[in-house]
């Protein structure tokens, strides 16, 4: 068991390592000719214009917080799959409840108009 | 043992000979152990960076065909037949290209975000089983769990990305990828319940050994939607928003450049491998096919012809789709996928149940009826959309009728 995560351990380790070799190696091997006007920001050919880390559309935010009431019911459903098998039925309708719950969530947020995007 | 005995379980023999080599050099079975594991963890991460060149080759040569071109086909000294070495050659060149940080930019964030997207997408190759056994990293007993969690760490190396660049259409693509990616997360884990709930374990190697049928035929419709899901997780086309060149020139890369631009390609195309192994394992019985009992070697060759088909397919979306507006994407998911994969869940969680108090034992019994069942909710699905169209039709008549009723002849008749 231990061992099991050790290697993930060191797979992640590897993985860096391989995201990071080839980064180090063109730093390495590339010409470093920095200029003013090669660093400006990319704008479609015009000088950037005003600020760009401002507030952003809400809408975003508002999918995040629906998302997160399903990704919750996540943590809480795989180990119910897992038990499936070996579940009688009325344990079965307890978990179809419990989905049954998580529509009227949709639904809410579905009938508040949070779903269309403005 | 015979040659061709140690060709059929060819890692596991070699994993074998290699230990026995280590230990009778003096090591401690644990060193002998992490060495390895080390050892074997390279190679593993080797494989996708390698079959990356080649994807990238393939995915042009399908392109180009659809568009009624060759596409890469240089057969000069360096690119071999077929243009082969293309992306080879594309590889060394774009080592020697200079790395731009645009002033104004995160710095360390813009670095780390480009290695991460590379480390996330390999981290998950670790429990990928290749084989009946020790064709693995290693069979983690939650090793669905564990694709999921690292499968959306993606998210976060384009929203860093995005964010550190100090730039608007980098910034717009950020939270488009966010908005996209989190949306279709929530239909790719409900359709992955079904399997789950079938073969009751989240190893990814117990799942395929649940697959004597298929799951591809048990349960289409979460196929469907698993598959769609993961279009949309790998932003190809009709899914394409963090990246819509028409609109935002590149998404979260736009300012990147040289090998941390090619970090992020490189990821990406990573990322596609993955998920068709993840959907082939967890839909089409991943390794399994004939002759795998006695060779378990030949397992690669049936995972790989079945992950060669998705793919193939993902790759002519790429050239045959349309790209979809936000709004039209975000309500495909909110308002279809996801209450469909839900009714999708309830129903076969209630249906398999029934079917196995019915005292049916067969696996292909029961597969067959779960089909029935699919097919029940795929028209039920069909009939609701078709009347929802009806009544959105009749709603456009009675609009179009009202404002006709408007503007017509009563207006000119009094003038």
């Amino acid at each position: 068991m231990v061992s099991e995560y050790a290697y993930i351990g060191i797979f992640l380790l590897i993985a860096l390592f391989f995201g990071a070799a080839p980064i180090v190696l063109a730093w390495l091997l590339s010409p470093k000719k920095l200029s003013a006007r090669k660093q400006q920001i990319y704008e479609s050919g015009i000088k950037t214009f005003g600020e760009t880390w401002i507030r952003f559309k809400p809408q975003f935010y508002l999918f995040a917080i629906a998302f997160l009431v399903f990704d919750v019911e996540a943590a809480l459903l795989l180990p119910w799959a897992i038990a499936y098998r070996q579940l009688p039925l009325y344990a079965v309708l307890e978990a179809v409840i419990f989905l049954l719950l998580l529509v009227a969530g949709l639904v809410y947020v579905w009938l508040k108009g949070d779903l269309e995007w403005m | 043992m015979t040659f061709w005995a140690f060709i059929a379980d060819f890692f596991v023999n070699v994993g074998a000979w290699l230990n026995d080599l280590l230990l009778g050099w003096g090591l401690t079975p644990f060193w002998a152990t992490l060495i390895l594991r080390v050892l074997g963890g390279l190679i593993l991460a080797t494989i996708p960076l390698l079959a990356t060149l080649f994807f990238i080759w393939y995915a042009r040569k399908i392109v180009a065909r659809i568009q009624d071109r060759i596409g890469p086909n240089n057969s000069g000294v360096f690119n071999g037949p077929y243009g082969l070495l293309q992306s080879f050659a594309d590889a060394i060149k774009i080592l020697t290209k200079e790395l731009i940080i645009p002033e104004g930019a995160d710095v360390v964030i813009f670095v780390l975000a480009p290695v991460l997207m590379v480390a996330m997408s390999l981290a998950v190759w670790a429990v990928l089983p290749f084989g009946p056994s020790g064709m693995q990293g290693v069979d983690l007993n939650i090793g669905i769990f564990y694709i999921l969690a690292i499968s959306s760490a993606s998210l976060f190396t384009m929203l860093m990305g995005g964010w550190s660049s100090r730039n608007k259409y980098a910034d717009v693509g950020a939270f488009r990828a966010a908005s996209l990616l989190i949306s279709y997360e929530i239909p790719q884990m409900l359709s992955l319940l079904a399997p789950v709930m079938l073969a009751g374990t989240l190893s990814m190697q117990g799942l395929i050994q649940a697959q004597s049928v298929p799951f591809f035929i048990a349960l289409p419709i979460p196929a469907l939607i698993f598959f769609l899901a993961i279009t949309a997780e790998i932003g190809r086309l009709p899914f394409e928003l963090a990246e819509a060149d028409a609109e935002i020139v590149a998404g979260y890369q736009t300012e990147y450049s040289g090998m941390m631009f090619g970090a992020f390609y490189l990821g990406e195309f990573i990322n596609n491998f993955t998920v068709a192994l993840i959907f082939v394992m967890l839909f089409w019985s991943g390794w399994r096919g004939p002759g795998v009992e006695a060779v378990p070697i030949l397992g690669i060759f049936w995972l790989m012809l079945k992950t060669m088909i998705v793919v193939t397919v993902l790759f002519a979306f790429w050239a045959a789709m349309p790209r979809m507006r936000i709004d039209h994407i975000l309500n495909f998911n909110w308002k279809f996928l996801t209450p469909l994969a839900l009714v999708t869940v309830v129903v076969i969680a209630i249906a398999d149940r029934l079917i196995r108090d019915a005292g049916i034992t067969s696996a292909w019994g029961q597969a067959g009826l779960l089909f029935l069942t699919n097919v029940l909710i795929a028209l039920g699905t069909y009939g609701l959309l078709y009347l929802a169209g009806k009544r959105q039709q009749r709603r456009l008549a009675a609009r179009r009728f009202a404002t006709l009723n408007l503007t017509s002849p009563e207006g000119e008749n009094a003038g």
